[in-house]
């Protein structure tokens, strides 16, 4: 078994492409290029700021590409259309992003692409630290537990990570995530890229009032031209012992946060992992503002009950602190259910919430749940005389919808 | 992540980035203005769909990840804004006498005259091309493609205010005249035409438009590509966003005319047809036959070459020398960008001969941007191409020679064959039928101009297309009718 790190790179489709010369036009460091038939992106440059997405007219320009070796200049010039994806199975939802090369800025900047330019955190969320720690100094953590949080059996292994500081400083709000610095180097002898994860914990600590965070990471496995590709970082940190060191960085992230009053009603729309910042922010209520007159509506989707994260824990919760959605696509004998399909069953009482300037929304998951989740906020407007265009852009200018995405 | 982000201040009646508020003499002229151009848009914009909600791309501000914000908007309601580029702090002129001298951020006095000649030249064609696409609503062969001419012609008509913006800001009260005269003149009008040719001829069906906006808004691109490296700044500014959206034009128009020919190309491998010349059997197939294609595109691309004014022009000359306006993609180029001792070649008929001459290069400016716009249209002729040989059928579109039915310029009494064969006028009449779509050709394409407006529905001239517009599908409500 040869074990394989994938890069996710950056392509054009050029059957779609007019050669309009906008990408190019739109790229500060010059990683998008042409020859008479093709533009394409340099795989070594690319850092992923994502400038020449939206300006693109064709679509062309976002496309994606988990591989284990880049595609060079050379072979995306000759091209008359874009190689086919590899085989990937449905389970294995992992994002490759988890893989990318881009530091954490990069990672963030393209998690938060969702929800425009000019993000603000809500105002009334803690003003964050960030970049505190760096690969150069790095926090050593040590680990205090490592159990899987999905049913045995399942496919899908999620693992809750708890991470303690010591009396190495680590402050942290919920929604913020936190660097991981894989040990070693790559073939060519270069320092891995360093891997983002959103913290599980309330600011407080894992336990409260300990210098301690958890996380909730998804072993990366999946089959590409017969061989077995590993995600570098996930996989060693699902294998850590008790008692292993870690080198963390951060943390990361000014705008997904939580905000801090009470009358805030938190709209908490997830996928698989991407639960983590919403165990955090609940947590958070929980703790310490359980008769808070805002509401917690959680509306989180995974195949089965088994694959979904903290599933146990989470129907402990009470009910008058949090509205629990739990949405499955895979229970044998019905139908396939998403997030956003439970989005409209609730209709009536979403567009109550969306109507309230109490009201902040956070998306966290995979990258194709986001415009699902739009058309579905769009479709509800409509029915209840609010325009969607107008409200999500009001919403984003005052801090009230955050995306991030993988 | 923390970079400055100009945002556009969408609380003022005209959307604008240039600090609109603290400008009262411009802001009062632009507000006396702009009742006059919602007017024209009523008049003169999209017929019959002023109150449908059209899915539409708005510009909420100008950097590359923000201007691109989708969503449902009925056409009188669009934000028509002034927007123009983040300012380069320390951009020098890039070429021409003035050479590495700071930008101008006012009019040099010396060159107002030619500066907002070049303005108003780039801002009538704007509303003209609006004009001209007037009635396409009423036929359009899907709701996306329904879509995508409102968007072409709401950022013409954004394009317009740009241009008026600099002509209202800079020129006091001739460019206010200007900016009135541009929703006065007409296209077509025989009293108060616009001011270039090809801006007062009709836009007669779908594949007309496409084709347009293929070759026609193509120039506008090579010309905005030009006026983009100005030095005055703020028309450099304006040209850089407006090339933005630009792109999207050029889109409409190569994956129009390639979903066309898409479509005819299935049609015949379906019903079995080999010959793309069995002109009857494919036209009773209700698709455009390949041949008429290449008719209309012989007919585009002529008259926009001459768009591009004479080969050799003092104009151009003096235009660039003055630091006005560049030559295509000029800060890319690697010479001393002044060319007071350079030459270029210019192709000539002289004596039923082809003759290329070398004409100093300031005077041959206008013939070497044709000849970037022909390499820059050949990339998608070849697409095209790509497409056919994928379906099987035997065919190829190719450009015209560059001398092929030219009224302006080195070639207006040369006879020249699409292939580039000198003809007597005699022979080049005889054989014009078989060049230029004739009325017969017209007539059969108007045929098929009938309004498919279901969700998801196609004509049966047009494939869809391979992708929809913001990652919608091709089925999505891109307008919702009234």
């Amino acid at each position: 078994m040869s074990v394989v790190q994938p890069i996710r790179q950056h392509l054009i489709d050029p059957e779609i492409c007019i050669r309009c010369n906008t990408c190019e036009e739109s790229c500060p460091i010059d990683a998008v290029t042409h020859n008479d038939d093709n533009y394409v992106v340099d795989a070594d440059k690319c850092e992923y700021c994502l400038h020449c997405i939206a300006p693109c007219p064709t679509g062309a320009i976002d496309n994606w590409r988990s591989v284990s070796q880049p595609y060079s200049l050379e072979e995306q010039m000759e091209w008359e259309e874009l190689p086919p994806e590899r085989q990937r199975e449905e389970t294995d939802a992992e994002p490759a992003s988890e893989a990318s090369e881009a530091e954490a800025a990069g990672i963030l900047e393209i998690a938060h692409a969702g929800q425009g330019s000019s993000v603000v955190p809500p105002s009334s969320a803690a003003e964050p630290y960030i970049n505190v720690y760096t690969r150069a100094q790095p926090a050593i953590a040590r680990v205090m537990g490592n159990r899987r949080i999905t049913e045995d059996g399942t496919e899908s292994d999620v693992r809750h990570i708890v991470l303690d500081f010591g009396s190495t400083a680590f402050p942290f709000l919920e929604g913020q995530s936190i660097g991981i610095v894989p040990p070693g180097t790559d073939e060519r002898g270069r320092a891995h890229a360093i891997r983002l994860y959103s913290v599980a914990s309330p600011r407080d600590g894992e336990r409260a009032n300990h210098n301690n965070l958890a996380l909730s990471v998804k072993r990366v496995v999946y089959t590409e031209n017969g061989e077995e590709v590993r995600g570098l970082a996930s996989n060693y940190l699902c294998d850590l012992e008790r008692g292993a060191e870690v080198k963390v960085t951060g943390p990361f992230g000014n705008t997904f946060l939580m905000p801090n009053h009470p009358e805030a009603n938190l709209i908490m729309i997830c996928t698989g992992t991407g639960a983590a910042p919403f165990r955090a922010m609940t947590e958070r209520r929980r703790r310490y503002f359980s008769n808070a007159s805002g509401k917690l509506l959680l509306l989180f989707g995974a195949r089965t009950p088994g694959e979904l994260p903290y599933f146990g824990p989470l129907n402990k919760l009470p009910e008058r602190l949090i509205d629990r959605q739990l949405v499955f696509s895979r229970l044998p004998g019905q139908d396939k259910e998403y997030v956003q399909d439970r989005m409209r069953k609730h209709a009536d009482v979403l567009a109550e919430y969306l109507k309230d300037e109490n009201t902040f929304v956070f998306i966290c998951g995979l990258k194709g749940m986001e415009q699902g989740v739009d058309e579905a906020f769009a479709e509800i407007c409509q029915n209840h005389e609010l325009d969607w265009s107008e409200l999500s852009t009001q919403m984003q200018a005052a801090g009230r919808y955050h995306v991030e995405t993988y | 992540m923390n970079e400055i982000v100009e945002q556009v201040n969408y609380d003022e009646l005209i959307p604008n980035n240039v600090e609109l508020a603290d400008d009262r003499r411009l802001k009062r002229a632009l507000e006396q203005w702009q009742p006059k151009f919602k007017d024209w848009w009523l008049d003169m914009g999209p017929e019959g769909f002023q109150a449908a909600q059209v899915y539409l791309r708005t510009a909420v501000g100008v950097d590359p990840k923000g201007w691109a914000k989708f969503g449902y908007v009925k056409m009188p309601d669009y934000r028509w804004g002034i927007l123009l580029a983040p300012k380069v702090e320390g951009r020098e002129i890039p070429f021409g006498a003035h050479k590495g001298e700071p930008a101008w951020q006012e009019v040099p006095g010396e060159y107002r005259a030619m500066l907002r000649r070049l303005i108003v030249i780039q801002g009538d064609t704007e509303p003209a091309s609006v004009e001209q696409q007037r009635p396409l609503g009423a036929t359009a062969p899907s709701l996306y493609d329904l879509r995508n001419l409102f968007q072409v012609n709401v950022e013409e008509g954004r394009h317009l205010w740009a241009m008026v913006y600099l002509l209202q800001k800079y020129f006091g009260r001739d460019g206010r005249e200007e900016a009135e005269m541009l929703l006065q003149r007409r296209s077509g009008n025989a009293d108060k035409p616009r001011i270039l040719g090809a801006f007062n001829e009709e836009t007669p069906d779908w594949l007309s438009f496409f084709m347009f906006t293929f070759f026609t808004d193509r120039d506008g691109k090579m010309q905005l590509e030009s006026l983009a490296q100005s030095g005055f700044d703020p028309l450099s500014r304006s040209c850089r966003f407006m090339l933005t959206e630009e792109a999207h034009h050029m889109f409409v128009g190569e994956t129009g005319v390639g979903r066309t020919i898409q479509r005819t190309c299935e049609a015949m491998v379906e019903a079995g047809i080999s010959d793309p010349h069995d002109v009857e059997a494919i036209r009773a197939l209700g698709v455009i036959d390949l041949p008429t294609i290449q008719r209309k595109v012989n007919f585009h691309f002529s008259v926009t070459l001459d768009l591009f004014g004479a080969e050799v022009s003092t104009n151009a000359a003096n235009a660039f020398n003055a630091g006005l306006k560049a030559r295509y993609q000029e800060i890319k180029l690697e010479d001393d960008h002044r060319l007071l001792d350079d030459s270029y070649p210019v192709l000539h008929c002289i004596d039923g001969q082809f003759v290329e001459q070398q004409e100093p290069a300031l005077n041959a400016l206008n013939g070497r941007l044709c000849d970037d716009y022909i390499k820059d249209c050949q990339g998608g002729i070849k697409r095209w191409n790509k497409m056919i040989a994928k379906t099987g059928v035997d065919f190829q579109i190719a450009l015209p020679h560059k001398a092929f039915n030219r009224k302006v310029g080195v070639f207006i009494d040369a006879h020249v064959s699409p292939e580039g064969e000198i003809l007597s006028q005699q022979e080049w009449a005889a054989r014009e039928s078989s060049w230029l779509a004739s009325t017969e050709d017209g007539e059969f394409i108007h045929s098929l101009m009938q309004p498919s407006s279901a969700v998801g529905e196609y004509a049966s001239w047009i494939a869809p297309p391979r992708v929809g517009i913001d990652g919608k599908p091709g089925d999505f409500e891109y307008v919702q009718l009234a």
